[in-house]
Protein backbone atom coordinates (compact mmCIF):
# COMPACT_ATOMS: atom_id res chain seq x y z
CA UNK A 1 0.00 0.00 0.00
CA UNK A 2 2.73 2.34 1.03
CA UNK A 3 4.77 1.57 -2.04
CA UNK A 4 2.06 3.24 -4.10
CA UNK A 5 2.99 6.59 -2.61
CA UNK A 6 5.78 8.38 -4.41
CA UNK A 7 9.22 8.12 -2.80
CA UNK A 8 9.06 11.81 -2.12
CA UNK A 9 5.86 11.50 -0.09
CA UNK A 10 7.20 8.44 1.69
CA UNK A 11 10.35 10.31 2.50
CA UNK A 12 8.44 13.23 4.00
CA UNK A 13 6.29 10.86 6.03
CA UNK A 14 9.30 8.97 7.35
CA UNK A 15 11.18 12.10 8.26
CA UNK A 16 8.19 13.50 10.08
CA UNK A 17 7.30 10.31 11.95
CA UNK A 18 10.80 9.13 12.74
CA UNK A 19 12.16 12.47 13.85
CA UNK A 20 9.22 14.05 15.68
CA UNK A 21 8.89 11.44 18.44
CA UNK A 22 12.51 11.45 19.69
CA UNK A 23 12.64 15.20 19.25
CA UNK A 24 9.50 15.63 21.35
CA UNK A 25 10.97 13.38 24.06
CA UNK A 26 14.25 15.26 24.01
CA UNK A 27 12.52 18.61 24.34
CA UNK A 28 10.23 17.35 27.13
CA UNK A 29 12.83 15.60 29.27
CA UNK A 30 16.04 17.49 28.59
CA UNK A 31 15.43 21.05 27.34
CA UNK A 32 12.12 21.93 28.96
CA UNK A 33 13.34 20.92 32.46
CA UNK A 34 16.61 22.78 31.97
CA UNK A 35 14.77 25.99 31.06
CA UNK A 36 12.05 25.48 33.65
CA UNK A 37 14.73 25.09 36.33
CA UNK A 38 15.93 28.61 35.60
CA UNK A 39 12.41 29.99 35.89
CA UNK A 40 11.54 28.18 39.13
CA UNK A 41 14.88 29.16 40.64
CA UNK A 42 13.71 32.77 40.79
CA UNK A 43 10.55 31.89 42.72
CA UNK A 44 9.65 30.63 46.18
CA UNK A 45 7.53 27.80 44.80
CA UNK A 46 6.80 24.92 47.21
CA UNK A 47 6.07 22.42 44.44
CA UNK A 48 2.33 22.30 45.07
CA UNK A 49 0.55 25.59 45.41
CA UNK A 50 -0.34 27.70 42.39
CA UNK A 51 1.49 30.54 44.11
CA UNK A 52 4.84 31.15 42.46
CA UNK A 53 6.07 34.40 43.89
CA UNK A 54 8.97 35.95 42.00
CA UNK A 55 11.77 36.57 44.49
CA UNK A 56 14.61 37.53 42.16
CA UNK A 57 18.11 36.38 43.10
CA UNK A 58 17.26 35.43 46.70
CA UNK A 59 17.61 31.68 46.12
CA UNK A 60 21.01 32.16 44.52
CA UNK A 61 22.15 34.39 47.38
CA UNK A 62 21.06 31.61 49.73
CA UNK A 63 22.98 28.95 47.75
CA UNK A 64 26.23 30.89 47.81
CA UNK A 65 26.02 32.44 51.27
CA UNK A 66 24.65 29.51 53.29
CA UNK A 67 27.70 27.40 54.08
CA UNK A 68 25.53 24.36 54.79
CA UNK A 69 24.60 24.40 51.09
CA UNK A 70 27.61 25.55 49.11
CA UNK A 71 30.05 24.19 51.70
CA UNK A 72 28.86 20.70 50.84
CA UNK A 73 31.04 20.87 47.72
CA UNK A 74 33.96 20.33 50.11
CA UNK A 75 32.67 16.78 50.51
CA UNK A 76 32.58 16.33 46.76
CA UNK A 77 36.24 17.38 46.65
CA UNK A 78 37.24 14.05 48.25
CA UNK A 79 35.76 12.22 45.27
CA UNK A 80 37.79 14.36 42.91
CA UNK A 81 41.06 13.74 44.78
CA UNK A 82 40.47 9.99 44.88
CA UNK A 83 39.37 10.19 41.22
CA UNK A 84 42.84 11.45 40.27
CA UNK A 85 44.43 8.47 42.04
CA UNK A 86 41.92 6.27 40.26
CA UNK A 87 43.05 7.61 36.87
CA UNK A 88 46.73 7.09 37.67
CA UNK A 89 46.03 3.49 38.68
CA UNK A 90 43.88 3.01 35.58
CA UNK A 91 46.68 4.20 33.28
CA UNK A 92 49.18 2.01 35.12
CA UNK A 93 47.06 -1.14 34.83
CA UNK A 94 46.13 -0.34 31.23
CA UNK A 95 49.83 -0.20 30.34
CA UNK A 96 50.54 -3.40 32.28
CA UNK A 97 47.66 -5.26 30.70
CA UNK A 98 48.55 -4.00 27.25
CA UNK A 99 51.96 -5.68 27.43
CA UNK A 100 52.62 -9.35 26.79
CA UNK A 101 51.65 -11.12 29.95
CA UNK A 102 50.33 -14.46 31.09
CA UNK A 103 46.76 -14.27 32.36
CA UNK A 104 46.23 -10.89 30.72
CA UNK A 105 42.61 -11.53 29.79
CA UNK A 106 41.79 -12.88 33.21
CA UNK A 107 43.10 -9.76 34.95
CA UNK A 108 41.38 -7.50 32.45
CA UNK A 109 38.10 -9.25 33.12
CA UNK A 110 38.61 -9.11 36.87
CA UNK A 111 39.59 -5.45 37.10
CA UNK A 112 36.53 -4.37 35.16
CA UNK A 113 34.14 -6.63 37.07
CA UNK A 114 33.12 -4.14 39.82
CA UNK A 115 31.80 -1.69 37.22
CA UNK A 116 28.94 -3.94 36.14
CA UNK A 117 27.75 -4.82 39.64
CA UNK A 118 24.62 -3.25 41.12
CA UNK A 119 25.52 0.01 42.89
CA UNK A 120 23.28 -0.53 45.91
CA UNK A 121 24.67 -4.05 46.38
CA UNK A 122 28.21 -2.67 46.14
CA UNK A 123 27.39 -0.02 48.73
CA UNK A 124 26.18 -2.59 51.27
CA UNK A 125 29.04 -4.91 50.37
CA UNK A 126 31.37 -2.19 51.60
CA UNK A 127 29.07 -1.41 54.46
CA UNK A 128 30.10 -4.83 55.70
CA UNK A 129 33.78 -4.45 54.84
CA UNK A 130 33.99 -1.11 56.69
CA UNK A 131 31.81 -2.06 59.65
CA UNK A 132 33.64 -1.12 62.87
CA UNK A 133 33.03 -4.23 64.98
CA UNK A 134 32.02 -6.97 62.50
CA UNK A 135 33.81 -5.53 59.50
CA UNK A 136 36.27 -7.64 57.60
CA UNK A 137 38.71 -4.79 56.98
CA UNK A 138 39.23 -4.20 60.69
CA UNK A 139 39.47 -7.93 61.25
CA UNK A 140 42.14 -8.15 58.59
CA UNK A 141 44.05 -5.21 60.04
CA UNK A 142 43.91 -6.80 63.48
CA UNK A 143 45.28 -10.08 62.12
CA UNK A 144 48.08 -8.26 60.35
CA UNK A 145 49.12 -6.63 63.61
CA UNK A 146 47.74 -3.12 63.11
CA UNK A 147 45.89 -3.28 66.42
CA UNK A 148 45.31 0.45 66.74
CA UNK A 149 44.01 0.83 63.20
CA UNK A 150 41.67 -2.12 63.55
CA UNK A 151 39.23 -0.17 65.67
CA UNK A 152 38.75 2.60 63.14
CA UNK A 153 35.20 3.66 62.44
CA UNK A 154 35.66 4.03 58.69
CA UNK A 155 32.18 5.34 57.98
CA UNK A 156 31.59 7.04 61.32
CA UNK A 157 34.40 9.55 61.40
CA UNK A 158 33.47 12.87 59.86
CA UNK A 159 37.03 13.82 58.97
CA UNK A 160 37.59 11.01 56.48
CA UNK A 161 34.20 9.43 55.78
CA UNK A 162 34.19 11.03 52.32
CA UNK A 163 37.53 9.45 51.49
CA UNK A 164 36.25 6.08 52.65
CA UNK A 165 33.22 6.49 50.37
CA UNK A 166 35.33 7.76 47.49
CA UNK A 167 37.59 4.73 47.79
CA UNK A 168 34.53 2.56 47.14
CA UNK A 169 34.06 4.64 43.99
CA UNK A 170 37.65 3.87 43.07
CA UNK A 171 37.02 0.16 43.54
CA UNK A 172 33.97 0.40 41.34
CA UNK A 173 35.14 2.63 38.50
CA UNK A 174 38.91 2.11 38.14
CA UNK A 175 38.31 -0.76 35.70
CA UNK A 176 35.98 1.41 33.62
CA UNK A 177 38.68 4.07 33.16
CA UNK A 178 41.20 1.32 32.49
CA UNK A 179 39.15 -0.17 29.66
CA UNK A 180 38.94 3.24 27.98
CA UNK A 181 42.72 3.72 28.35
CA UNK A 182 43.32 0.22 27.03
CA UNK A 183 41.33 0.95 23.88
CA UNK A 184 43.43 4.07 23.37
CA UNK A 185 46.69 2.19 23.93
CA UNK A 186 45.72 -0.45 21.42
CA UNK A 187 45.26 2.18 18.75
CA UNK A 188 48.88 3.37 19.04
CA UNK A 189 50.77 1.86 16.07
CA UNK A 190 53.31 -0.69 17.33
CA UNK A 191 56.02 0.40 14.89
CA UNK A 192 56.41 3.57 16.97
CA UNK A 193 57.62 1.42 19.84
CA UNK A 194 59.79 -0.71 17.56
CA UNK A 195 61.50 2.35 16.15
CA UNK A 196 62.04 3.69 19.66
CA UNK A 197 63.64 0.53 20.96
CA UNK A 198 65.97 0.42 17.95
CA UNK A 199 66.99 3.94 18.92
CA UNK A 200 67.69 2.60 22.41
CA UNK A 201 64.80 4.18 24.32
CA UNK A 202 63.95 2.16 27.43
CA UNK A 203 60.49 1.32 28.69
CA UNK A 204 60.05 4.45 30.80
CA UNK A 205 61.23 6.74 28.01
CA UNK A 206 58.85 5.04 25.61
CA UNK A 207 56.03 5.58 28.09
CA UNK A 208 56.79 9.29 28.48
CA UNK A 209 57.51 10.09 24.84
CA UNK A 210 55.18 7.76 22.97
CA UNK A 211 52.44 6.42 25.20
CA UNK A 212 51.51 9.58 27.13
CA UNK A 213 51.31 11.96 24.15
CA UNK A 214 49.24 9.43 22.21
CA UNK A 215 46.64 8.96 24.93
CA UNK A 216 46.60 12.60 25.96
CA UNK A 217 43.07 13.16 24.64
CA UNK A 218 41.77 10.12 26.46
CA UNK A 219 43.40 11.21 29.70
CA UNK A 220 41.62 14.51 29.26
CA UNK A 221 38.31 12.75 28.61
CA UNK A 222 38.70 10.58 31.70
CA UNK A 223 39.63 13.55 33.86
CA UNK A 224 36.51 15.39 32.80
CA UNK A 225 34.43 12.30 33.51
CA UNK A 226 36.07 12.30 36.94
CA UNK A 227 35.20 15.94 37.58
CA UNK A 228 31.56 15.63 36.53
CA UNK A 229 31.29 12.32 38.38
CA UNK A 230 32.61 13.95 41.55
CA UNK A 231 30.12 16.81 41.20
CA UNK A 232 27.20 14.41 40.76
CA UNK A 233 27.92 11.83 43.49
CA UNK A 234 24.71 10.57 45.00
CA UNK A 235 24.04 6.90 45.50
CA UNK A 236 26.99 5.72 47.60
CA UNK A 237 26.63 8.19 50.48
CA UNK A 238 22.85 8.12 50.18
CA UNK A 239 22.68 4.36 50.62
CA UNK A 240 25.53 3.85 53.03
CA UNK A 241 25.69 6.78 55.43
CA UNK A 242 22.54 8.78 54.68
CA UNK A 243 24.88 11.75 54.72
CA UNK A 244 26.13 11.06 58.23
CA UNK A 245 27.80 11.31 60.63
CA UNK A 246 26.13 14.66 61.31
CA UNK A 247 25.97 15.62 57.64
CA UNK A 248 29.70 15.05 57.07
CA UNK A 249 29.15 12.94 53.95
CA UNK A 250 26.23 14.80 52.37
CA UNK A 251 26.81 15.63 48.73
CA UNK A 252 25.37 18.44 46.68
CA UNK A 253 22.89 16.23 44.82
CA UNK A 254 21.67 14.77 48.12
CA UNK A 255 21.08 18.34 49.31
CA UNK A 256 19.06 19.10 46.19
CA UNK A 257 16.85 16.03 46.58
CA UNK A 258 16.33 16.77 50.27
CA UNK A 259 15.51 20.43 49.65
CA UNK A 260 12.97 19.61 46.95
CA UNK A 261 11.29 16.46 48.15
CA UNK A 262 11.55 16.69 51.94
CA UNK A 263 11.42 20.42 52.58
CA UNK A 264 9.29 21.20 49.51
CA UNK A 265 11.49 24.15 48.70
CA UNK A 266 11.40 23.81 44.92
CA UNK A 267 12.65 27.31 44.31
CA UNK A 268 15.84 26.81 46.28
CA UNK A 269 16.33 23.25 44.95
CA UNK A 270 16.01 24.59 41.41
CA UNK A 271 18.59 27.28 42.07
CA UNK A 272 20.93 24.59 43.41
CA UNK A 273 20.27 22.45 40.34
CA UNK A 274 21.04 25.41 38.09
CA UNK A 275 24.34 25.99 39.89
CA UNK A 276 25.29 22.32 39.46
CA UNK A 277 24.12 22.34 35.85
CA UNK A 278 26.23 25.39 35.08
CA UNK A 279 29.30 23.86 36.75
CA UNK A 280 28.96 20.71 34.66
CA UNK A 281 28.24 22.63 31.46
CA UNK A 282 31.28 24.85 32.04
CA UNK A 283 33.52 21.86 32.72
CA UNK A 284 32.27 19.99 29.66
CA UNK A 285 32.46 23.05 27.42
CA UNK A 286 36.10 23.49 28.36
CA UNK A 287 36.64 19.86 27.44
CA UNK A 288 34.90 20.19 24.05
CA UNK A 289 36.84 23.37 23.38
CA UNK A 290 40.16 21.68 24.14
CA UNK A 291 39.23 18.67 22.02
CA UNK A 292 38.24 20.76 19.04
CA UNK A 293 41.31 22.93 19.28
CA UNK A 294 43.49 19.83 19.13
CA UNK A 295 41.46 18.44 16.27
CA UNK A 296 42.31 21.38 14.02
CA UNK B 1 68.63 -4.56 30.38
CA UNK B 2 67.77 -8.19 31.01
CA UNK B 3 67.71 -7.68 34.77
CA UNK B 4 65.65 -4.52 34.79
CA UNK B 5 63.00 -6.18 32.66
CA UNK B 6 62.83 -9.07 35.10
CA UNK B 7 62.33 -6.62 37.97
CA UNK B 8 59.61 -4.89 35.98
CA UNK B 9 57.93 -8.23 35.36
CA UNK B 10 57.79 -9.01 39.07
CA UNK B 11 56.46 -5.54 39.84
CA UNK B 12 53.74 -6.07 37.24
CA UNK B 13 52.65 -9.39 38.68
CA UNK B 14 52.86 -8.22 42.25
CA UNK B 15 50.66 -5.20 41.55
CA UNK B 16 48.16 -7.34 39.65
CA UNK B 17 47.95 -9.80 42.52
CA UNK B 18 47.37 -6.95 44.99
CA UNK B 19 44.68 -5.49 42.72
CA UNK B 20 43.04 -8.89 42.33
CA UNK B 21 43.01 -9.29 46.09
CA UNK B 22 41.50 -5.82 46.60
CA UNK B 23 38.78 -6.58 44.07
CA UNK B 24 37.96 -10.08 45.27
CA UNK B 25 38.19 -9.55 49.01
CA UNK B 26 34.82 -7.74 49.52
CA UNK B 27 32.79 -10.20 47.41
CA UNK B 28 34.62 -13.11 49.07
CA UNK B 29 33.38 -11.95 52.47
CA UNK B 30 29.83 -11.74 51.19
CA UNK B 31 30.01 -15.19 49.59
CA UNK B 32 31.33 -16.99 52.67
CA UNK B 33 28.88 -15.31 55.01
CA UNK B 34 25.84 -15.81 52.84
CA UNK B 35 26.11 -19.55 53.47
CA UNK B 36 26.52 -19.34 57.24
CA UNK B 37 23.81 -20.07 59.78
CA UNK B 38 23.12 -17.50 62.45
CA UNK B 39 25.07 -19.53 65.01
CA UNK B 40 28.05 -20.00 62.74
CA UNK B 41 28.02 -16.31 62.00
CA UNK B 42 28.24 -15.41 65.67
CA UNK B 43 30.93 -17.92 66.58
CA UNK B 44 33.23 -17.80 63.56
CA UNK B 45 35.37 -15.01 62.21
CA UNK B 46 33.93 -13.09 59.31
CA UNK B 47 36.54 -14.32 56.83
CA UNK B 48 36.28 -18.04 57.63
CA UNK B 49 34.55 -20.50 55.30
CA UNK B 50 31.05 -21.71 56.14
CA UNK B 51 30.45 -25.30 57.27
CA UNK B 52 28.64 -26.02 54.07
CA UNK B 53 28.19 -24.24 50.77
CA UNK B 54 24.89 -26.07 50.45
CA UNK B 55 23.15 -24.08 53.15
CA UNK B 56 20.77 -22.06 50.98
CA UNK B 57 18.38 -21.15 53.78
CA UNK B 58 19.53 -17.51 53.90
CA UNK B 59 18.92 -17.14 50.19
CA UNK B 60 15.40 -18.49 50.45
CA UNK B 61 14.59 -16.27 53.40
CA UNK B 62 16.14 -13.18 51.81
CA UNK B 63 14.43 -13.81 48.49
CA UNK B 64 11.08 -14.02 50.19
CA UNK B 65 11.38 -11.26 52.73
CA UNK B 66 12.89 -8.76 50.26
CA UNK B 67 10.00 -9.58 47.91
CA UNK B 68 12.43 -10.27 45.11
CA UNK B 69 9.86 -11.99 42.92
CA UNK B 70 8.09 -8.65 42.59
CA UNK B 71 11.40 -6.78 42.40
CA UNK B 72 12.80 -8.89 39.56
CA UNK B 73 9.44 -8.88 37.78
CA UNK B 74 9.21 -5.09 37.90
CA UNK B 75 12.85 -4.63 36.90
CA UNK B 76 12.51 -6.97 33.93
CA UNK B 77 9.30 -5.24 32.82
CA UNK B 78 10.90 -1.79 33.03
CA UNK B 79 14.01 -2.97 31.17
CA UNK B 80 11.96 -4.77 28.51
CA UNK B 81 9.61 -1.91 27.67
CA UNK B 82 12.45 0.64 27.79
CA UNK B 83 14.59 -1.42 25.42
CA UNK B 84 11.81 -1.97 22.87
CA UNK B 85 10.92 1.73 22.79
CA UNK B 86 14.51 2.88 22.83
CA UNK B 87 15.56 0.65 19.98
CA UNK B 88 12.50 1.37 17.84
CA UNK B 89 12.66 5.11 18.31
CA UNK B 90 16.45 5.28 18.16
CA UNK B 91 16.89 3.19 15.03
CA UNK B 92 14.02 4.93 13.22
CA UNK B 93 15.48 8.34 14.05
CA UNK B 94 18.90 7.31 12.84
CA UNK B 95 17.44 5.93 9.62
CA UNK B 96 15.73 9.25 8.88
CA UNK B 97 18.77 11.29 9.84
CA UNK B 98 21.36 8.97 8.34
CA UNK B 99 19.68 8.52 4.97
CA UNK B 100 17.86 11.72 4.07
CA UNK B 101 18.51 15.42 3.96
CA UNK B 102 15.90 17.78 5.25
CA UNK B 103 15.45 21.23 6.62
CA UNK B 104 16.83 21.83 10.12
CA UNK B 105 18.58 18.44 10.11
CA UNK B 106 21.82 20.02 11.31
CA UNK B 107 20.01 21.98 14.00
CA UNK B 108 18.14 18.91 15.25
CA UNK B 109 21.32 16.86 15.41
CA UNK B 110 22.95 19.75 17.22
CA UNK B 111 20.15 19.69 19.81
CA UNK B 112 20.77 16.00 20.42
CA UNK B 113 24.53 16.55 20.67
CA UNK B 114 24.22 19.47 23.05
CA UNK B 115 21.77 17.60 25.29
CA UNK B 116 24.55 15.26 26.40
CA UNK B 117 26.06 18.01 28.48
CA UNK B 118 22.86 18.54 30.50
CA UNK B 119 23.35 16.23 33.49
CA UNK B 120 20.07 14.36 33.93
CA UNK B 121 20.52 14.21 37.69
CA UNK B 122 19.99 17.99 37.85
CA UNK B 123 16.77 18.06 35.88
CA UNK B 124 14.85 15.55 38.01
CA UNK B 125 13.33 18.30 40.14
CA UNK B 126 11.34 19.40 37.06
CA UNK B 127 10.98 15.97 35.44
CA UNK B 128 9.32 14.79 38.61
CA UNK B 129 6.63 17.42 38.11
CA UNK B 130 6.25 16.44 34.44
CA UNK B 131 5.76 12.78 35.34
CA UNK B 132 3.29 13.86 37.99
CA UNK B 133 1.36 15.94 35.48
CA UNK B 134 1.20 12.92 33.17
CA UNK B 135 -0.19 10.93 36.10
CA UNK B 136 2.69 8.47 35.91
CA UNK B 137 4.12 8.63 39.42
CA UNK B 138 3.64 5.31 41.18
CA UNK B 139 3.49 3.72 37.78
CA UNK B 140 6.20 1.56 36.26
CA UNK B 141 5.87 3.52 33.03
CA UNK B 142 7.11 6.70 34.72
CA UNK B 143 10.74 5.52 34.94
CA UNK B 144 10.37 3.99 31.48
CA UNK B 145 9.50 7.38 30.06
CA UNK B 146 12.47 8.98 31.85
CA UNK B 147 14.85 6.31 30.57
CA UNK B 148 13.50 6.55 27.03
CA UNK B 149 13.33 10.33 26.96
CA UNK B 150 16.48 11.45 28.68
CA UNK B 151 19.16 8.99 27.62
CA UNK B 152 20.33 9.26 24.05
CA UNK B 153 23.26 6.89 24.02
CA UNK B 154 21.47 4.68 21.49
CA UNK B 155 21.37 7.51 18.98
CA UNK B 156 25.15 7.82 18.97
CA UNK B 157 25.67 4.12 18.59
CA UNK B 158 23.10 3.74 15.80
CA UNK B 159 24.32 6.83 13.95
CA UNK B 160 27.91 5.62 13.94
CA UNK B 161 26.75 2.29 12.68
CA UNK B 162 24.28 3.30 9.96
CA UNK B 163 26.96 5.34 8.18
CA UNK B 164 28.83 2.13 7.47
CA UNK B 165 25.87 0.45 5.77
CA UNK B 166 26.27 1.12 2.02
CA UNK B 167 23.54 3.23 0.47
CA UNK B 168 23.54 0.99 -2.62
CA UNK B 169 21.53 -1.51 -0.63
CA UNK B 170 18.73 1.03 -0.23
CA UNK B 171 18.93 2.00 -3.88
CA UNK B 172 18.65 -1.48 -5.26
CA UNK B 173 15.71 -2.22 -2.97
CA UNK B 174 14.01 0.95 -4.17
CA UNK B 175 14.50 -0.15 -7.79
CA UNK B 176 12.75 -3.38 -6.92
CA UNK B 177 9.81 -1.36 -5.66
CA UNK B 178 10.19 -1.69 -1.91
CA UNK B 179 8.69 1.13 0.13
CA UNK B 180 10.97 3.12 2.42
CA UNK B 181 9.24 1.67 5.49
CA UNK B 182 9.98 -1.77 4.15
CA UNK B 183 13.60 -0.90 3.46
CA UNK B 184 13.96 0.28 7.02
CA UNK B 185 12.23 -2.76 8.47
CA UNK B 186 13.69 -5.52 6.30
CA UNK B 187 17.12 -4.19 5.32
CA UNK B 188 18.41 -1.48 7.62
CA UNK B 189 17.05 -2.65 10.96
CA UNK B 190 18.40 -6.22 10.64
CA UNK B 191 21.79 -4.86 9.57
CA UNK B 192 21.87 -2.68 12.69
CA UNK B 193 21.78 -5.86 14.82
CA UNK B 194 25.31 -5.54 16.26
CA UNK B 195 24.57 -1.98 17.36
CA UNK B 196 21.23 -3.12 18.77
CA UNK B 197 22.99 -5.84 20.75
CA UNK B 198 25.43 -3.34 22.24
CA UNK B 199 22.56 -1.07 23.25
CA UNK B 200 20.59 -3.94 24.79
CA UNK B 201 23.55 -4.98 26.93
CA UNK B 202 24.58 -1.48 28.05
CA UNK B 203 21.04 -0.36 28.87
CA UNK B 204 20.13 -3.56 30.65
CA UNK B 205 23.12 -3.15 32.94
CA UNK B 206 22.61 0.56 33.53
CA UNK B 207 18.88 0.27 34.28
CA UNK B 208 19.37 -2.81 36.44
CA UNK B 209 21.98 -0.94 38.46
CA UNK B 210 20.13 2.37 38.73
CA UNK B 211 18.73 3.33 42.10
CA UNK B 212 18.05 7.05 41.76
CA UNK B 213 15.12 6.99 39.32
CA UNK B 214 13.16 4.11 40.92
CA UNK B 215 13.78 5.54 44.37
CA UNK B 216 12.35 8.87 43.27
CA UNK B 217 9.45 7.72 41.12
CA UNK B 218 8.40 4.37 42.61
CA UNK B 219 8.05 4.74 46.38
CA UNK B 220 5.32 2.13 46.83
CA UNK B 221 6.21 -1.41 47.99
CA UNK B 222 4.39 -3.04 45.07
CA UNK B 223 6.61 -1.13 42.62
CA UNK B 224 9.85 -2.20 44.21
CA UNK B 225 12.75 -2.91 41.83
CA UNK B 226 15.96 -4.80 42.45
CA UNK B 227 17.98 -1.85 43.79
CA UNK B 228 15.25 -0.51 46.05
CA UNK B 229 14.32 -3.96 47.35
CA UNK B 230 17.82 -4.30 48.76
CA UNK B 231 17.52 -0.89 50.45
CA UNK B 232 14.23 -1.87 52.04
CA UNK B 233 15.62 -5.23 53.11
CA UNK B 234 18.66 -3.63 54.69
CA UNK B 235 16.47 -1.23 56.64
CA UNK B 236 14.59 -4.14 58.23
CA UNK B 237 17.49 -6.55 58.73
CA UNK B 238 20.44 -4.26 59.49
CA UNK B 239 23.04 -6.10 61.54
CA UNK B 240 21.89 -9.50 60.27
CA UNK B 241 24.86 -9.69 57.94
CA UNK B 242 24.49 -13.31 56.85
CA UNK B 243 20.99 -12.50 55.55
CA UNK B 244 22.10 -9.25 53.93
CA UNK B 245 25.06 -11.02 52.34
CA UNK B 246 22.79 -13.49 50.61
CA UNK B 247 20.48 -10.69 49.41
CA UNK B 248 23.51 -8.80 48.03
CA UNK B 249 24.67 -11.94 46.22
CA UNK B 250 21.27 -12.61 44.68
CA UNK B 251 21.29 -9.09 43.25
CA UNK B 252 24.90 -9.14 42.05
CA UNK B 253 24.74 -12.45 40.24
CA UNK B 254 22.60 -11.56 37.17
CA UNK B 255 24.89 -8.82 35.81
CA UNK B 256 27.99 -10.81 36.73
CA UNK B 257 26.73 -13.78 34.71
CA UNK B 258 25.80 -11.51 31.81
CA UNK B 259 29.32 -10.11 31.98
CA UNK B 260 30.99 -13.51 31.84
CA UNK B 261 29.19 -14.36 28.61
CA UNK B 262 29.18 -10.97 26.89
CA UNK B 263 32.47 -9.42 28.01
CA UNK B 264 33.63 -8.60 24.49
CA UNK B 265 30.50 -6.63 23.63
CA UNK B 266 30.53 -4.91 26.99
CA UNK B 267 34.12 -3.71 26.58
CA UNK B 268 33.41 -2.47 23.07
CA UNK B 269 30.15 -0.81 24.08
CA UNK B 270 31.62 0.95 27.10
CA UNK B 271 34.45 2.32 25.01
CA UNK B 272 32.26 3.65 22.21
CA UNK B 273 29.75 5.02 24.73
CA UNK B 274 32.37 6.96 26.65
CA UNK B 275 34.20 8.38 23.66
CA UNK B 276 31.02 9.67 21.97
Amino acid sequence: MLSRLSFNTQKKLIIFLFVSVPLLLLLTFAYYPALELFRISFTSWDGLSPDRTWIGWDNYKEVFSNSSIFGVFKHNLAYFVVGIVQNILAIYFAVVLNSKLKGRNFFRLLLFLPYILNGVAVAYLFGYVFDTTNGSLNYLLGQLGFGALSETSWLGNGSFVNYTLASIGLWRFMGFNMVIYLAALQSIPSDLYEAASIDGANGWKQFVHITLPNIYKIIELNLFLTVTGALEVFDLPFVLTKGGPAGASETFVMKIIETAFQFNNYGLASAMSVVLLLFVVIVLSIQRFLLNRKGE
Amino acid sequence: MQRSSRVWDSVKYLSLVIAAFAILFPPYIIIVNAFKTKEEFQTKSSISLPDSFLNFSNFGAAFKSADMTTAFGNTILIIGVTLVLNILIGSAFCYAVGRFNFKFKGAILGLFLFATIIPSITTQVVNYKTIQALDLTNNLMGPVLIYVGADILQIYIFLQFIRNIPYELDESAMLEGASLFRIFRSIIFPLLAPATATIVILKTISIYNDMFIPYLYLPRPEHVVVSTSLMRFFGVNSGDWQMISSAILIIMIPTAVLYMFLQKYIFAGVTSGAVK
